[in-house]
Order: structure tokens, then sequence, then C-alpha cells
């Protein structure tokens, strides 16, 4: 409580925030909705829960969680390894991080689908295993691994670099090992920001289009994602419909991310629990 | 405390150090580099002169320069509101915490053609405000002022997302102590909370910067392409592509990947700076503080 | 502070302003699908000549490539087109519906207010190793067609409809029967394309499928980019005429007076000179003449419009590829 006060500009920034938010988000959101409204919520729930629509939330969302599971693992890895470890050439690999998001999604998918097309440079390994990745749902998941992974690797990057080597002293001090250490204080420190790398991988690889399409196979119920479905419709001059479909997409998200969210509210109240239980 | 053997006590195994270098390089091998090196074969696969030539094309010049220009421009926007949003979200505790983060998370959950297609309900010619807008001539869409406002909308989260775990694991007892010494404001921000920040903004800044430039979905909705004009380089590059010009559409796409090299240039730069800054003032004070900002092991 | 919150202010009035352009010069504003660059970065030169010539004027010529429905979508929400030049009447259709172009549109130019055409044919690997020669070749089993998405871009749909036709015309035809050899066709495609490029490179770089589907003037292109020998081309014994309408958008001429430009601009399509670009670019020019003079790059070939077998596009659109139609009805089914 006596906390509240102490440091200045809380009305400023949020107001900020608040104004910001929803003029260019909330606002335009809700337009979504409004147009959607023209549908009778009948007809909005045949759109959203046709046959092909309901296969392509469970392909939309599923590649989405495992691609950012995937990411949260290497990615916490990655980062760990560019802020302790030195090694020659870390700076060109610390900058290739960003390519995801520099490359236009569609030269992602183009160059991803190369790669891993049967006579690919990887293709060519991975087919004679049994491993088909283009033009399956598997290339949907290496589509959004590789637009999601700046996510989490630039989310903890700041910080692991944070991360007072005092802590690790003590513990160590105190007889933990490496493995207790990191299970016990470092990753608790580092959880936060590696819920919000997820969720950022998470969300941003639901709504991706560019990327997938080209490496999908767009198969109807087995390889179609929901934003295709999205432009399937528009190409059929259905606004209304594509907005409906739009906002199922919306609330489905949006309770996904709320719901991480809070999760990660929670752990990060239990870990700095000492300073904030007062309140 | 000396150095040596804490470090050892701090350090992971040699084995294991080895194994989280293989897996973690590994990864971005296969992920990053593999891709990127793929995009430069195909760009230079026509040789070093097909790859100027299709560079030094006047439509691939503009449409380098409008990218540019519209990172630019976006820049101070998503920094001001960023830090605002996280200034909020981590150091105070309020109602709906929870929900604001969500909605500021949501413009990367929104699909970018549905992106496009929400700016469209709005300002186009069929939208809410496009009657008046047609009546006024003013051109949101299909012009410049619409591919601003959706990469506004969707690099918006990135600062705010990079700051709050930050800020949040920092807690709040330095600003309080510099507000009860009698900093002001302003003072408390540049002299406390920026310097602790900075590495923080700076990714947000990158990743945004990276994102504006590279985004194709959304923009390519409201930019109407015309060439010369309202077209982006990603957008060039799906154009030539779509023209059987694979040298043109590689070439420009590499561009965008040296676009976020300059960036991480840039983040060098400033980084070193800084640790030289740092250098300058923690010496005749604090002398255990040297070089501490990096927070990297030599 | 404020001085550098002023100053993105100032800029960004500057910016906002700025971006409502006044039209000093004569400009013409084309609103085309993606592949038709190569064409229009030929004519445009030779119109400008022309009108140089006949007016002394000169005139700017903007162009705008993307999808086409796309395309069309932009200009009913207000991108400026002076006019507008499609590979499918469904998106002229649209505009016409909206009331930006003439109901009329396609009697308002000759030939159906298409320049020139094109036809759909085969691509198949070099020395056609499994002997596809005709559209009941494709759907064999074990064969692998690579064609676009047929319910989200124009290749694709055009490709759909020309299968469809020719099982319609064979003895015994029904639309039953078309619809079971689609069906069968589709099954025999392993993935679908995002566009045409994109089947072409699927075909063509990363060597997957028998055949790809493709319009007879995009083969050209193929062979420009990947060598004229890594294929050959195959024409079926009956195949669809694609057409490629353009329009005048008669709200946005009328606003910015440029009708008459507009008007001339896509007659001189079909002037000599118009035409013999057109056949430069692999595409079949409608003048007889030209036509001759380009036989050998133009084999014959039986085609039928979509007006003849389907009643428009008007008609096709809705059975075949809005929701529920005939390409639905395949994947409905598992």
């Amino acid at each position: 409580m006596k906390n509240k006060h102490v440091l200045p500009g809380f009305g400023l920034a949020l107001g900020i925030t608040l104004v910001y938010l929803s003029l260019l988000v909330l606002l335009p959101l809700s337009g979504l909705a409004f147009k959607a409204s023209s549908l009778s919520a009948g007809e909005l729930w045949n759109v959203a829960t046709s046959e092909r629509a309901l296969a392509s939330y469970r392909v939309t969302f599923g590649a989405s969680l495992l691609a950012a599971g995937i990411n949260a693992v290497f990615g916490l890895i990655v980062a760990w390894v560019l802020v302790r470890y030195p090694f020659p050439g870390k700076r060109l690999v610390d900058s290739l991080v960003d390519l995801p998001f520099a490359l236009p999604t569609a030269v992602a998918g183009i160059t991803l689908a190369t790669l891993y097309a049967g006579n690919g440079w990887l293709g060519r390994f991975l087919e004679p295993l049994g491993l088909k990745v283009a033009f399956t749902p598997l290339g949907i998941v290496v589509a959004l691994t590789f637009i999601g992974l700046p996510f989490v690797v630039r989310t903890l990057q700041p910080v692991i670099e944070d991360i007072e080597p005092e802590i690790e002293e003590a513990a160590a001090s105190l007889g933990a090992s490496r493995l207790q250490t990191f299970l016990r204080v470092l990753l608790p420190g580092v959880f936060p920001a590696l819920l919000t790398g997820f969720t950022l991988a998470f969300s941003r690889a639901i709504g991706e289009y560019g990327s997938v399409i080209f490496i999908a196979g767009n198969m109807p119920l087995i390889s179609e994602i929901t934003p295709l479905l999205i432009i399937s419709k528009l190409e059929q001059y259905d606004v209304i419909g594509a907005t409906a479909l739009a906002l199922v997409m919306l609330v489905i998200s949006f309770v996904m991310l709320l719901a991480v969210n809070a999760l990660q509210w929670w752990s990060a109240n239990r870990h700095h629990g000492r300073e904030k239980v007062s309140l | 405390m000396s150095g040596q053997t804490t470090r050892l006590a701090t350090a992971e195994p040699r084995w294991l150090r080895a194994v989280l270098m293989v897996v973690g390089l590994g990864f971005l091998f296969f992920f990053l580099a593999l891709p990127l090196v793929a995009v430069f074969v195909e760009a230079f696969q026509g040789g070093m002169s097909a790859y100027v030539e299709a560079l030094r094309h006047p439509e691939t010049l503009s449409a380098i320069g409008l990218t540019v220009f519209i990172a630019v421009f976006v820049l101070p926007f998503n920094i001001a509101v960023g830090v605002a949003a996280a200034w909020a979200i981590a150091k105070f505790d309020f109602r709906g915490k929870s929900l604001l983060i969500t909605l500021i998370d949501l413009p990367f959950a929104v699909s970018p053609v549905v992106v496009g297609l929400v700016f469209l309900l709005i300002f186009g010619a069929q939208g809410l405000f496009g009657p008046w807008l047609a009546a006024h001539d003013v051109k949101i869409v299909f012009a410049l002022p619409g591919m601003i406002i959706v990469t506004l909308f969707i690099t918006f989260p990135f600062v705010a997302r990079e700051l709050i775990p930050l800020m949040q694991a920092q807690g709040k007892d330095e600003e309080e102590a510099a507000i009860s010494l009698g900093a002001s404001a302003w003072q408390m921000f540049f002299r406390v909370t920026l310097p602790n920040i900075k590495w923080g903004l700076l990714y947000g800044v990158i990743l945004a910067n990276a994102r504006a430039m590279g985004e194709f979905g959304a923009v390519s909705v409201v930019s109407g392409h015309i060439r010369g004009e309202t077209n982006t380089l990603p957008l060039h590059v799906e154009i030539l592509y779509n023209e059987y010009n694979a040298v043109g559409a590689f070439a420009s796409a590499s561009v965008l990947a040296l676009l976020a090299l300059v960036t991480l240039v840039a983040k060098t730069v400033v980084e070193w700076q800084m640790r030289r800054e740092t250098v300058m003032l923690d010496t005749p004070l604090a002398p255990e503080n040297v070089g501490q900002p990096s927070g990297t092991q030599p | 502070m404020p001085r550098w919150v002023s100053r993105i202010a100032i800029v960004a009035a500057i910016v906002l302003v700025g971006a409502a352009p006044a039209v000093a010069q004569t400009s013409l504003l084309n609103v085309s699908y993606d592949v038709a660059r190569d064409f229009y970065k030929d004519y445009n030169p030779l119109f400008q000549k022309y009108w140089k010539a006949k007016t002394g004027e000169t005139v700017e010529l903007k162009q705008s490539h993307a999808g086409s429905s796309k395309q069309v979508r932009a200009v009913a929400d207000g991108l400026e087109a002076d006019v507008v030049t499609m590979n499918q009447a469904s998106d002229v259709d649209f505009l016409a519906e909206k009331g930006l172009v003439a109901k009329d549109y396609a009697k308002r130019f000759p030939n159906n207010a298409s320049p020139y055409t094109s036809t759909m044919v085969f691509i198949v690997r070099k020395g056609n190793p499994k002997a596809l020669q005709d559209w009941s070749d494709l759907v064999k089993p074990g064969v692998q067609v690579i064609l676009p998405h047929p319910k989200n871009t124009g290749n694709g749909r055009y490709s759909y409809l020309a299968a469809w036709g020719y099982a319609l015309k064979q003895p015994g035809g029904s639309n039953k029967s078309a619809q079971e050899f689609v069906g069968k066709l589709l099954k025999n495609a392993p993935l679908f394309a995002a566009g045409g490029r994109d089947a072409t490179t699927t075909f063509m770089q990363r060597g997957i499928g028998d055949v790809l589907v493709s319009f007879e003037s995009e083969a050209e292109l193929i062979a420009k980019e990947f060598g004229k020998g890594s294929f050959d081309v195959v024409y079926p014994s009956l195949s669809i005429l694609t057409e490629f309408p353009v329009a005048i958008v008669d709200k946005v001429v009328d606003k910015k007076g440029t009708r008459k430009l507009a008007q001339e601009y896509l007659d001189y399509l079909w002037s000599k000179d118009g035409q013999e670009n057109a056949a430069q670019n692999y595409l079949r020019p409608r003048d007889p003449e030209v036509l001759k003079k380009h036989a050998a790059e133009f084999p014959a070939i039986k085609t039928f419009t979509v007006d003849e077998v389907f009643g428009g596009w008007a008609k096709a659109f809705p059975a075949h590829f809005k929701d529920g139609g005939t390409f639905d009805q395949v994947y409905q089914s598992k």
C-alpha cells in the first residue's frame, strides 16, 4: 500500500498507454466486431464451427503451441549460450537471431520449403528417415518455429544479463550443485521472461500466414490453417464471413493469452513474494 | 571472494557447456543460418553483376527508401509508448493488469491479413470513415499514412513486452531510493531507470525495427502496390518472385537481412559507447563495478 | 523533452498532409494482376510514345500489381485506379456490382473486353516419362498433379474449370461425371500451391509432381528462368480459353477527368503494336494477322470459354468456388 505513491508517473504512463491502445488497437478491433455483428448469432456459429474451420483451429493452435514450446526450450539454451559463454563470432550469431523478422514472411516460407523439400539441403537427409517436413503439418511447425524464435531469445537475454552473480555465488557457497542452483535459483528468476517469450511466440504463430502457406501444402482438413480460410473467404468477396472467422480467432487467442498472462503474473508474484505480499 | 574459485562454482561443468553450445548453436544453424545462406545463394545465382543490377533498379531503390522511412518514423512512437506502458505495469499494482498486458499482446495474435482488413473496414471507401475521408480528399489507405498506421499496430507490443519482465525482475528499490533522495521524476527516469533498462529497450527497438521493415501481410493489404510510390521492399520481393525474377527477389530479400544487421551494428556501437562511459564514470567511485553493465564473463 | 515531441509532431503533420498528392501531371493508374507486369512494362512506353506523337502530352503511367481479386478489392476500397486489367471476369464483375465499372464493361471493348487470351497446358518432366497426353491421364492412380489452390487463386480456378469442361464434353459427360473426374484429379494433388509461381517452384525446383497445370504464357516464363530444355509442354485435346478483361473505372476517371486518356490507353491494346506486344509476351493476340505471324509459337488447340460451358463467371464462381461449392464438396466426405 505505502509503495503505491512513492514512484511518480503512474497516471501519465497508464494514461498514455490506454489512450494509444484504445486508438490504435481497441477501436479498430471493435470495428471488426461491429462488422461481424451483421451476421446473426446462428450464422456466426455456422461459420465458426464448420468442419473445415474446426480442423483449421486444430492445425493452427496445435502447431503454434508446439512451435512455441520448441522455441521456449531451445530459446532458453540459445539465450544462455549467447549471454554466458564466450566464443568466436558471437556477435554475428547474436545478430542472426532477428533474421526471422527481417525476412519477409513469404521469402522465409519459400526458402524453408526449398530447404525441407525432398530434394532440399535438409529434406534429402530427412526423407529417407521417413520424415516428410515440407507440405505436411510438420512443415507448419517448422515455419512457426522460425517465425517465433527471436521472441524467446530476445526476451530472455536482458533478464539473464541482469542476473546478479552474487545470487549464484551464494547458492554455490551454500553447497548447492550447479543443477540445484539452476533449478532453484536461476530458473525461477528467468521464468516470467521465459513465459513471456513463449506467449509472444505463440500468439505470433497463431496469426501467421505468409510463410506457412508456402510450406504447408494447404490440403483441406489436414494442413489448412485458419488464416488461409480467412483469405479464402476474402477471395470470394465474403468480407463478413472473413471478419467472423477473424473474430473467432481473435477471441480464442485472447482467452489463451489471458490465461498465460495470469499464470505469469501469478508466478512472478510468487517469486517476488517477499516484496509484494504486503500489498 | 576470490574470483577464481567463485567463478568455478558458479559455472557449468565443461562438458555441459559444450553440450549447451552444440545444442544452442546447432539449433540456430539449422533454423537461421541455413535459410539465410539459401537466400544469398539464390540472390547470387546470376553472379555478382546480376545481384548489383537487381539492386540498382529504381523501383528497388525507392522500395528500400520507403521501407527505411516507415521503420524510422514509427520508432519514437514505439519507444515512448512502450516505456510508458512498461513503467505503469511493472512498477505499480492495479486492477486489471493481466488484462492490460493481454491487450498489449493482442496485435501479435491478429493475423497480418486481418490487421490490414481491420483498417480497410475503418478507412476504406466502403468503411466507417470512408465517405468522409473521400469528401475531404484525405487518403489514408493505399497511401503512406495507412502503411504507417498498420506498422504502428504490428510493432506496438515489442518494446513494452520486452521491458515488462525486465523491469519486473529489477523491482523498484532503486527508483524509490532516488525519489526519497530528492530526485525529480525526470531525473529519476534518466539517471536510474533508463540506464537499467537500456538493453531491454534496445532489444525491443531492434525487434520492432526488424518487424517494421520485414512486414508483408498487413502492409500488403493497405499499400495499393503502386510501383515506386507505395511499394515497400517486402512487397517488392513478392512481386519480383511472382514475375519469375528470382535473382531480383532474393537480392532484395538479402537487403532486408542486411538492414536488420545494420540495426545490430548500431546496437554494438551503442554498447561499446556505453561501456566506455560507464568505465569513465564509475572508476573513481566504485572500482568493482567496472565492466559490469555487459554482465558477460570475459 | 518538448522539443523532440514537437519535432515529431511536425514531421508527422508533413507526412500526413504530403500523403494526399497533388496531381500536377496527367497520370494514369493501371491496377492489374501480378504476372501482367512484364506485359505492361513493355506496353506502357509504346503507349507513351503513341500519346506523345498524337497529343504532344507526356503521360505518367503508374502500375500496381498483386493477386487479381485482392487488387479489385483494393479498388473497391478506394485505390484510385483509372483502369483495371485483370485475369478473370469474376473480378471485374465484382467492381461492376459495386458500381465502379459499367455493368456492360465486356461490351465496351472488342472480344469480350479481353485484348489477348491464353489457355491451360501441361508442363511435364523432360521426355514425358509418364506419357501424359490429356486430362484423362492426369486422374490415373500414381500421377502427381501440381496446381495452385483451386479455390483461392486465378490459375487454380482456370485449371479446375478446364478439367471440369473436358470431362463434361466427353461422351456421356454430365455434371456428375465431371465432378467425379475433378475429384479424382484433386486426389492426385499432393499439395495446393499458394499461387501460380509457387506451383512452378514446387514443380521445377523441388522436383515434386509429374505434371504442372499452368497458363501457356507461363510456360515461356518458366523456360526463361529454368532453361528451355528442362521440361516439355503438352497441349491437351481440349482446354479452356482464358480471357483477361480490361475496364475503365468510371467513378475514378470521372472524378479525375481522365476518361479520354483511359479509353485510349485500353483501345491501344488492340492496335497492331499492342497485339504484337501481347505475342512477344507469349499471350495469344486477338488480331488474326498478328496471330498468324506468330503461329509457330501458338499451336492450334481446341478451347472452350467459361461463358460457353459454365454460362459465365457469375454462375461458375458460386457453383464451384464459393463455400459449399463443388470444390468444398470433394473435401467434405472424408
